[in-house]
């Protein structure tokens, strides 16, 4: 079998075919299609609730050239360790892959992917993060950004969009010290290639993190999913990085770090962000950049001017002790 | 032939191992632990070949052991209470996807009024899970339908889950002395799992897709008929293993001292051995009394208990749970079976959160029938041995 290290490596046949349900432009259907065609025929794939659920198959007709199960929502980790399980039991030698969203990994699955990971399950699981509950209809999940409009973080009179910040979710793996983690993006594709073939030929979990725009859930153009992607990078919202028997090394490095509103500016789930929420924005990134990789970022943007609260007396006579 | 004395989990376990079941999720709860300790005891001494799978939670348990019997291979599991609460969601996605799971459920209470004690509001509510259910009366019954379990769930006239329902400590602790079939005898009456649908690259294959309305009633019904056509597979599991150990439960349901019984109660588990002794006092005194053993909730013999008590003139049923409609879920069943029949059947709940049955208390049942019987107005639903003043 040859190694795949570029877009010309990789096979033509695709696992995923054409006539699903997906929107056009979906990163989530890209991405999921990218890695199977990757992965190839010796693959099962387990995909719990999710968008890939519903737009993938749908009986009695399938998208899918391999085969595939679905039961649940919060279950991906436990359910490919049974698959991959009995197949060895079966003398089958063949890759399991569970493809999840970020709701199905970050939140209702995480207590089965940390057990999965734990057991060092033979496993390749791919977390589709399109950064909200697209499926249901875009609610807010912990891999939501933070100031993003969703239908659970609505813009309201009051409080404007999601005020927490996107969980780590690649780092919580990582600490489980499993063989293979690595973050990806389609837009830096020789480089996604690289991470799918290293994770193919590992043994024990691997844990593949791919951030996937989506048309409707992120309100952007369908042309411009990719284009966001590379942004995604460029701004520091998304980090291309793997970690190799918990070792973690910077597989690409944008020369110098892009202001986040050009990021913003081209997602109306973005749009409403005050000035303030966006300055807040920005430091986190500025935070990250640093922590990532290990240099400060370029001013402007970093560092963010620092907003003084100014207390005022309200005239306890206990104010201040 | 061994005869060891053992627990009711440890005999499960040791089923288990005869069966050869290959992959094995497991998570501790009381009083079920003891089974899949004694699995890894027997997979580390190289007695069992199989993959115990220690997941983080019952819900993985259940969806490992989902995925093990889709990648095609012979899976077993035990839980108890709060763990099968736990695996409820995943309950309903082994039985349509029709995979012969088999689980051993050691009964215990669920909830509040918190406690580790044998009840059945664990396993009766989800017998509409689509899993098939049999409740076992001692630890021999306890081994040797945990084989028969494997058989009867991977028949390809049913490949349904089954879960097995021993009452917990009664059983799953106590100590009776079981004989160990040998392990040639057990390879004859169960052979290889050939599973139907399988996870396997060479034949690619969907299971449990999104199914929109105009498939989804006809699969539901063929899981109904699958259920249905199981009695039939229980028949006949039930003497083939007769002829290799001689020991027959008599299938769905067992009678005792029914030939010419006016009065019967019937109901599931291990209240059935101390039924039995009431019934032997009963007929001493000269009373036509006769029990039911009921063994499978599901498949739910309704035709073979309206053969069973025809001519009865009183019929009481035995409950370990509630069901909060005033009586119990067994008694909701069985009345709804005998609608019609004549036969006049009141309900006795009994056993709640484990406390002991005694014979005094079913005989207290067998007195409320026997009332019922003469035409006595009695109540519906009675709860036996109620303490103080809610008498």
């Amino acid at each position: 079998m040859n190694r795949m290290s570029s877009m010309k490596d990789v096979p033509r046949e695709d696992m995923l075919i054409h006539g699903h349900g997906a929107c056009p432009g979906c990163g989530y259907a890209a991405t999921a299609k990218n890695i199977a065609k990757m992965l190839g025929p010796n693959t099962v794939v387990y995909v719990p609730a999710s968008c890939l659920v519903v737009f993938g198959a749908l009986y009695p007709t399938s998208s899918w050239k391999i085969p595939y199960f679905f039961t649940a929502f919060e279950n991906t980790g436990a359910v490919t360790a049974g698959i991959k399980a009995a197949l060895r039991r079966r003398g089958v030698d063949a890759t399991v892959v569970g493809m999840a969203g970020d709701g199905g990994t970050f939140d209702i699955g995480l207590q089965a992917l940390s057990g999965a990971a734990e057991r060092n399950e033979d496993v390749i699981y791919v977390c589709l993060d399109n950064e909200a509950y697209m499926n249901t209809g875009i609610q807010r999940s912990s891999a939501t950004p933070f100031g993003a409009w969703t239908t659970t973080t609505p813009v309201g009179q009051v409080v404007k969009g999601n005020r927490s910040f996107k969980k780590d979710i690649a780092r919580i793996v990582a600490d489980h010290n499993v063989p293979y983690v690595a973050t990806l993006s389609v837009a830096h594709f020789t480089d996604f290639v690289r991470k799918v073939q290293k994770a193919k030929e590992t043994k024990g979990f691997r844990f593949l993190h791919c951030l996937t725009p989506c048309i409707p859930g992120w309100r952007i153009e369908p042309s411009k999913g990719v284009s966001i992607n590379r942004l995604a990078v460029e701004t520091g919202m998304w980090t291309l990085y793997e970690v190799v028997n918990g070792v973690p090394k910077v597989t690409y490095k944008p020369k110098s770090i892009v202001p986040v509103t050009e990021y913003l500016k081209l997602q109306g789930r973005f749009k409403h962000m005050s000035e303030e929420d966006i300055l807040t924005l920005q430091g986190w990134l500025c935070e990250k950049w640093r922590a990532h990789y290990g240099e400060e970022p370029g001013s402007p943007p970093c560092p963010v001017p620092v907003h003084e609260e100014v207390l005022a007396h309200d005239g306890d006579p206990l104010y201040g002790i | 032939m061994v005869v060891r004395t053992i627990t009711g989990d440890a005999a499960v376990a040791y089923a288990a191992m005869l069966a050869r079941a290959e992959v094995v999720p497991g998570f501790p709860i009381t009083p079920q632990t003891i089974i899949i300790e004694q699995i890894t005891e027997f997979i580390n001494d190289g007695l069992m070949d199989a993959d115990f799978i220690p997941a983080e939670s019952e819900h993985s348990v259940m969806s490992v052991a989902v995925g093990a019997s889709a990648g095609g291979v012979r899976t077993f599991t035990a839980t108890s209470s709060q763990g099968l609460a736990l695996m409820y969601e995943m309950l309903f996605a082994a039985a349509p996807s029709r995979l012969p799971v088999v689980m051993a459920v050691a009964n215990r209470s669920l909830g509040a009024a918190s406690g580790i004690w044998t009840e059945h509001n664990d396993s009766q509510p989800v017998r509409e899970s689509g899993w098939l259910q049999v409740y076992v009366e001692d630890n021999q019954e306890a081994l040797d339908m945990t084989i028969q379990a494997f058989r009867i769930a991977e028949d390809h006239r049913v490949m349904l889950p089954i879960m097995v329902c021993l009452d917990g400590f009664i059983l799953s602790h106590v100590v009776e002395g079981v004989d160990i079939p040998e392990q040639s005898l057990v390879d004859s009456f169960l052979p290889k799992f050939v599973p139907l649908n399988v996870l396997d690259p060479k034949d690619p294959f969907m299971i449990n897709p999104v199914t929109p309305p105009e498939f989804a009633t006809e699969m539901r019904y063929q899981q109904d008929r699958a259920v249905e056509g199981s009695k039939q597979v229980v028949a006949e599991v039930d003497e083939q293993y007769a002829a290799l150990t001689g020991r027959r439960y008599g299938g769905l349901l067992e009678e005792y001292s029914m030939e010419d019984a006016e009065i019967a109660l019937v109901g599931v588990g291990t209240w059935a051995g101390i039924a039995r002794e009431a019934v032997d006092q009963l007929r001493a005194e000269g009373k036509k009394a006769g029990l039911i053993k009921l063994r499978f909730m599901r498949p739910f013999p309704g035709e073979e208990l309206r053969r069973a008590t025809a001519g009865l003139k009183g019929l009481g049923v035995f409950d370990r749970s509630a069901a909060f409609n005033g009586c119990g879920p067994v008694f909701t069943e069985i009345r709804n079976a005998l609608y019609g029949s004549g036969v006049p059947v009141t309900d006795h709940v009994a056993g709640i959160g484990g406390r002991d049955i005694t014979v005094e208390v079913v005989r207290e049942m067998y007195d409320i029938v026997e009332r019922s019987a003469r035409g006595e107005k009695v109540r519906e639903c009675t709860w036996h041995a109620l303490r103080g003043e809610q008498r």
